[in-house]
């Protein structure tokens, strides 16, 4: 269990590290904080023949934020949003997340970034990002673009990253301080990937409610009707109705375990929203 | 010498019952264990085995690109190595040849095709990545019921079906008890199949000593002597040329207890080659071609009384053995374990137990801590839970009610197991008042208050122990584990050596041996040196395994000492210049009145001054014992476990709130030990009940092959588990010490079993497979919704 042979290149800048994997031409990714990339390298399940480490190009571990919005570098670990050491404008959400993510190993060297150029369904970022109507920086080649993270997300595993593009950072919009959010997540044991997750914005002074459901063998669903169900004072076996219709309606093929357990999960994500 | 007797010496602060911290320990908290993975030869050479990434297959070429040449060896390298051949004796036993490299054919995904050799690993997956082997495909038998089929390709192709053995145990008329009985409940049940996951897995160097001109062995196993025996068969050398040594062994569980193809594989390419070699065994080498564990099938009729008293069981035990049958255990060990200990500790006069073992191309069954014994359990505990509800009474009543009454002990049960000692109904009445249950049924009549169902699951067992001669001879093994040997020696500065066969790969047996050694001869524990593992170091014995070390090497330990203690009492009284029998022995020292000596100047006279020996005494002190029990049928050690499950019907998340374990092993020699040892198997046999599964797809490859898809226990998810003690001695043993390193592992599926189901009980819902995963919870929910629901 052992790599199979790679180069490696140290990049300097997002615009070295860009050209890099333009030279790579397909076969070059992206190391971050490396928690996925290293063991996939291990078990030789990675087709890849050039690693472009990312780990010293410092302006990736800078966040910034101004009266809208925080932009995070892709580079920030997980730890970083736990402990608080970078602004936060989700009302705590993100910090709550961070500290939700696999163990304290993992999120020491695991990177927001990284986490969403994997997709992983399950991977908490995803669904929160989503949820948080969160926006991209992509860079690539002399060129940079924003897509939001509900667009960047295709499938399991699948993003709209181009060979030779990364994500350099994170724009997190500025949440309503009157928003309260919720957040529930099954995982089997603790440190596992979630089984299923939801989080959900209320925010009652502006009328607004919105819930993301994860983990769903592709990308977070958002939940149009059962945020508006909710608003319109939908509670309980009704709301649940709602809520199992929408998923069934996804195209998602669920098993009854499968749309029972997220059914729930969206649920209880509504619920400790409303009550806070 | 008579059971409880625990001797002379019995105020001894260190000896039988007290609990010294571990001799061990300093090391392994050092991080100065040594490992396989540890030791290095110099000019040694990495091996990655080239393995089948197909379920079943005939090979017709494999191509070595040019510059790999000489470094990947095929079956026909090493074809003076006879194939692995594991028959048991039973009748129409259909037997396999496992090869240490596939000749034409791969029979499971992790099947040995090749032999890669470079000086790092790295580079020796590189050679086997580039190897290409086209294979002719065959349809994998990818299950049970596929290698049942009547039209089923085979997978040995000299066979006449894909079905090893199948025994029977037929006590009583079932017949007429079929009729007659007033009451029969069914149950159909499923075990997963799960791997061992040891913390260190497996691993092998060979080099040959050119001094000794022998051939030694470094291997990660639980029975280097054993090891040896087979390897020299199998190599057609000289046990003379050949040294076994295990070393430190992170962990065993059994799948350490079998002759793997990879040592044979290694040791004899490094004959050959006359070049070390070494392998160690990658996570996801273990979870794909180690011996597997479970993957039972059960089909089990009770016919009771209308109070739930169980008159006849009628019980079909289905095992996947996978492709081969292990040595020396063979593959109908599993279901001929589980048959035969069927009805546990329940008085049930009328029993037919029907054991197939099937083969399918999986990577092949091997014993894991319990063996059958956890599957017997997991059955018959959820048939007596299906019998009480069918009968309107508590499982717990009906549990008790049904069990062997201590005055009918030793009792012989239906599937002829003599049960030495013990008081089952006492230690299920105990568990039960711990957990509490008339606080548990008062807790479930209220209103929930987070929507969590709350169950409370019993389960008891009784285990075979430290078995010996009979039991072995009776399963029809290749080997009959009978006995232990240990060579117990002073230095002259007086400290003790005991030289034993067992392996102690996390048990404490260096401790508790050598606090059997303080028991007959008052010797600080401290002054004690265990030395075991290595062929060439100790006298010829068995290994660890069968629960059987403690009492096997204890009693041998036991009766090499007092002929120790015997010998330097006689030295002792003549150094004090007093009569022997006015002397004793205590804190290291021989004492006549307010006079002592210390062992230390009796080992000085013993060794290197005879002069100062009575006369007629012969210099040195050293003894060599070898220990049998009084009856070779086995000590039974016993439990009840009982836990509280909250599920969650909404997510299907289960979680443990409480747990209990009463259990009775004979004479404890170290409880500090044995309660570690049982919170262990029970962590060990939750993850056999909640999380540990292999499953295989349809083209027969497994879809657990790492840690992200393969979940054990962690420290979050086991409880903390209450331990009761009571101390039942056996009568066959010396101090009555019964075996138990496996117990705790035996109840837990069972136990969570019919927790949860006590659990789904308001939602009319059953689970009937192990994994307890939330989907198979959800599952069962949404099947009785689909039935109408709760009745």
């Amino acid at each position: 269990m052992k790599p199979a042979p790679f180069s490696y290149h140290r990049a300097t800048s997002v615009e070295d590290a860009v050209a890099a994997l333009t030279q790579g031409g397909g076969m070059a990714r992206i190391l971050a904080g490396g928690q996925s990339l290293v063991p996939m390298l291990n078990l030789r399940l990675a087709p890849l023949d050039t690693v472009v480490d990312i780990g010293r190009v410092e302006s990736l571990k800078q966040a910034q934020e101004d009266a809208a919005s925080v932009r995070y570098g892709s580079l920030i670990t997980h730890a970083a949003f736990e402990d608080k050491r970078v602004p936060d404008g989700s009302n705590g959400l993100m910090s709550f997340v961070g500290g939700q993510i696999a163990y304290r190993a993992v999120r020491n060297r695991g990177t927001i970034g990284g986490a969403i150029a994997l997709a992983d369904p399950a991977a908490d970022w995803l669904t929160t990002l989503v949820a948080l109507e969160a926006k991209l920086v992509v860079a690539g080649p002399g060129n940079r673009r924003t897509v939001a993270a509900a667009d960047f997300v295709v499938g399991s595993y699948l993003t709209d990253l181009a060979e030779n593009e990364m994500i350099e950072a994170i724009v997190v919009p500025r949440r309503a301080p009157t928003e309260r959010w919720g957040h529930y997540k099954v995982a089997r044991k603790t440190g596992e990937y979630a089984e299923s997750m939801a989080i959900a914005l209320i925010d009652k002074a502006r009328g607004t409610a919105r819930v993301v459901v994860g983990a769903t063998d592709g990308a977070p669903l958002v939940l149009d009707r059962a945020g508006r169900a909710f608003l319109d004072g939908q509670r309980d076996a009704a709301l649940h109705a709602v809520i199992r219709d929408e998923l069934m309606a996804s195209g998602r093929q669920f098993s009854a375990a499968r749309l029972t357990m997220h059914t729930t999960v969206a649920m209880r994500g509504l619920k400790d929203a409303a009550a806070k | 010498m008579s059971a409880a007797s625990v001797s002379a010496n019995s105020n001894n602060s260190q000896g039988i019952g007290s609990s010294p911290k571990r001799n061990e320990d300093q090391r392994f908290l050092d991080g100065k264990g040594e490992y396989v993975a540890d030791i290095r030869v110099p000019g040694m050479s990495e091996v990655v085995f080239l393995r089948s990434p197909i379920a079943h297959g005939r090979i017709r070429s494999i191509e070595v690109p040019q510059e790999h040449q000489g470094k990947v060896f095929f079956a026909a390298d090493i074809a003076f190595a006879k194939p692995i051949v594991a028959a048991s004796a039973a009748p129409g036993f259909q037997r396999s040849d496992y090869p240490p490299l596939a000749i034409d054919k791969v029979r499971f995904v992790g099947d040995i095709v090749a032999i890669c050799i470079a000086p790092t690993r790295a580079e020796a997956e590189d050679i086997a990545q580039a190897c290409v082997i086209d294979f002719e495909e065959l349809p994998p038998i990818w299950d049970i019921d596929v290698a049942l089929a009547p039209d089923a390709p085979l997978i040995h192709d000299h066979w006449t079906s894909n079905l090893y053995v199948e025994t029977r145990i037929e006590t009583g008329d079932i017949e007429a008890a079929r009729k007659s009985a007033p009451v029969t409940v069914h149950k159909s049940l499923r075990m997963g199949r799960h791997a061992g996951v040891s913390l260190e897995c497996r691993g092998v160097l060979a080099h040959h000593d050119r001094r000794m001109d022998e051939l030694v062995i470094y291997s990660s196993t639980q029975f280097p002597h054993v090891v040896r025996s087979v390897l020299a068969e199998c190599l057609g050398i000289s046990e003379g040329k050949l040294r076994v040594v295990a070393p430190d062994v992170g962990g065993g569980f059994g799948i350490k207890n079998n002759f793997n193809p990879e040592e044979l594989a290694i040791a004899a390419l490094a004959l050959k080659l006359g070049q070390p070699l070494r392998w160690i065994e990658d996570r996801r080498e273990h979870l794909i071609a180690s011996p597997h564990a479970r993957e039972h099938r059960y089909e089990l009729t009770a016919y009771a009384d209308p109070k739930g008293r169980i008159l006849a069981l009628d019980a079909v035990v289905v095992v996947d053995a996978g492709a081969y049958s292990v040595w020396p255990w063979t593959a109908s060990m599993e279901a001929g374990m589980s048959a035969g200990i069927m009805t546990g500790p329940y008085d049930i006069p009328i029993y037919r137990g029907i054991a197939r073992t099937v083969c399918t191309n999986k990577s092949p069954m091997g014993p894991y801590r319990g063996v059958g014994r956890s599957g017997a359990c997991f059955a018959i505990e959820t048939l007596i839970d299906a019998v009480a509800r069918s009968v309107g009474r508590d499982p717990v009543d009906v549990r008790i009610e049904n069990m062997v009454r201590p005055e009918a002990m030793p009792y012989r049960s239906a599937t002829h197991k003599l049960y030495d000692s013990g008081d089952y109904p006492e230690c299920a009445r105990r568990t039960a008042d711990a957990i509490g249950v008339a606080a548990i049924r008062k807790r479930q009549a209220e209103v929930s208050p987070d929507g969590r169902l709350i169950g409370l699951g019993m389960a008891s067992y009784t285990e075979q122990t430290a078995h010996g001669t009979a039991e072995w001879v009776a399963r029809g093994l290749p080997v009959v584990f009978g006995y232990e040997p240990a060579l117990a020696r002073f230095t002259p500065d007086g400290k003790l050596l005991l030289f034993v066969g067992i392996q102690n790969h996390g048990q404490g047996l260096e401790t508790t041996l050598a606090q059997v050694a303080s028991q007959e001869l008052s010797i600080p524990v401290a002054d004690v040196i265990v030395r075991h593992g290595d062929s060439s170091v100790s006298p010829y014995g068995m290994g660890t395994f069968a629960s059987r070390s403690m009492t096997m090497a204890g009693g041998a330990v036991s009766a090499a000492c007092a002929q120790l203690a015997e010998k330097i009492l006689r030295i002792g009284a003549h150094l004090l210049q007093a009569p022997r029998d006015e002397v004793r022995l205590a804190d290291g020292r021989v004492h006549f009145g307010t006079q002592s000596v210390a062992f230390k100047d009796v080992c000085q006279a013993a060794f290197l001054h005879p002069e100062r020996l009575p006369e007629g005494e012969d210099p040195a002190l050293e003894v060599n014992a070898v220990y049998q029990p009084g009856r070779s049928t086995g000590a039974f050690s016993y439990a009840t476990h009982a836990c509280v499950v909250a599920v969650d019907p909404g997510t299907g998340h289960t979680e443990i709130i409480d747990y209990v374990v009463c259990h009775d092993c004979g004479t404890m020699v170290n409880p500090m030990i044995v309660e570690a040892q049982v919170v262990g198997g029970v962590a060990q046999g939750l993850g056999t009940a909640l999380y540990e599964e292999i499953p295989y797809d349809e083209n027969g490859q497994p879809l657990a092959s790492t840690f992200l898809d393969y979940m054990i226990p962690g420290a979050t998810e086991v409880p903390d588990v209450r331990v009761l003690h009571m101390e039942t001695p056996s009568p066959h043993t010396r101090f009555g010490i019964k075996g138990m390193g496996e117990g705790g592992a035996i109840a837990p599926p069972a136990v969570v079993m019919n927790a949860v189901n006590d659990a789904l009980r308001p939602l009319s819902a059953t689970v009937t497979e192990t994994p307890i995963t939330p989907e198979r919870i959800l599952d069962a929910i949404a099947a009785s919704a689909a039935q109408g629901g709760p009745t």
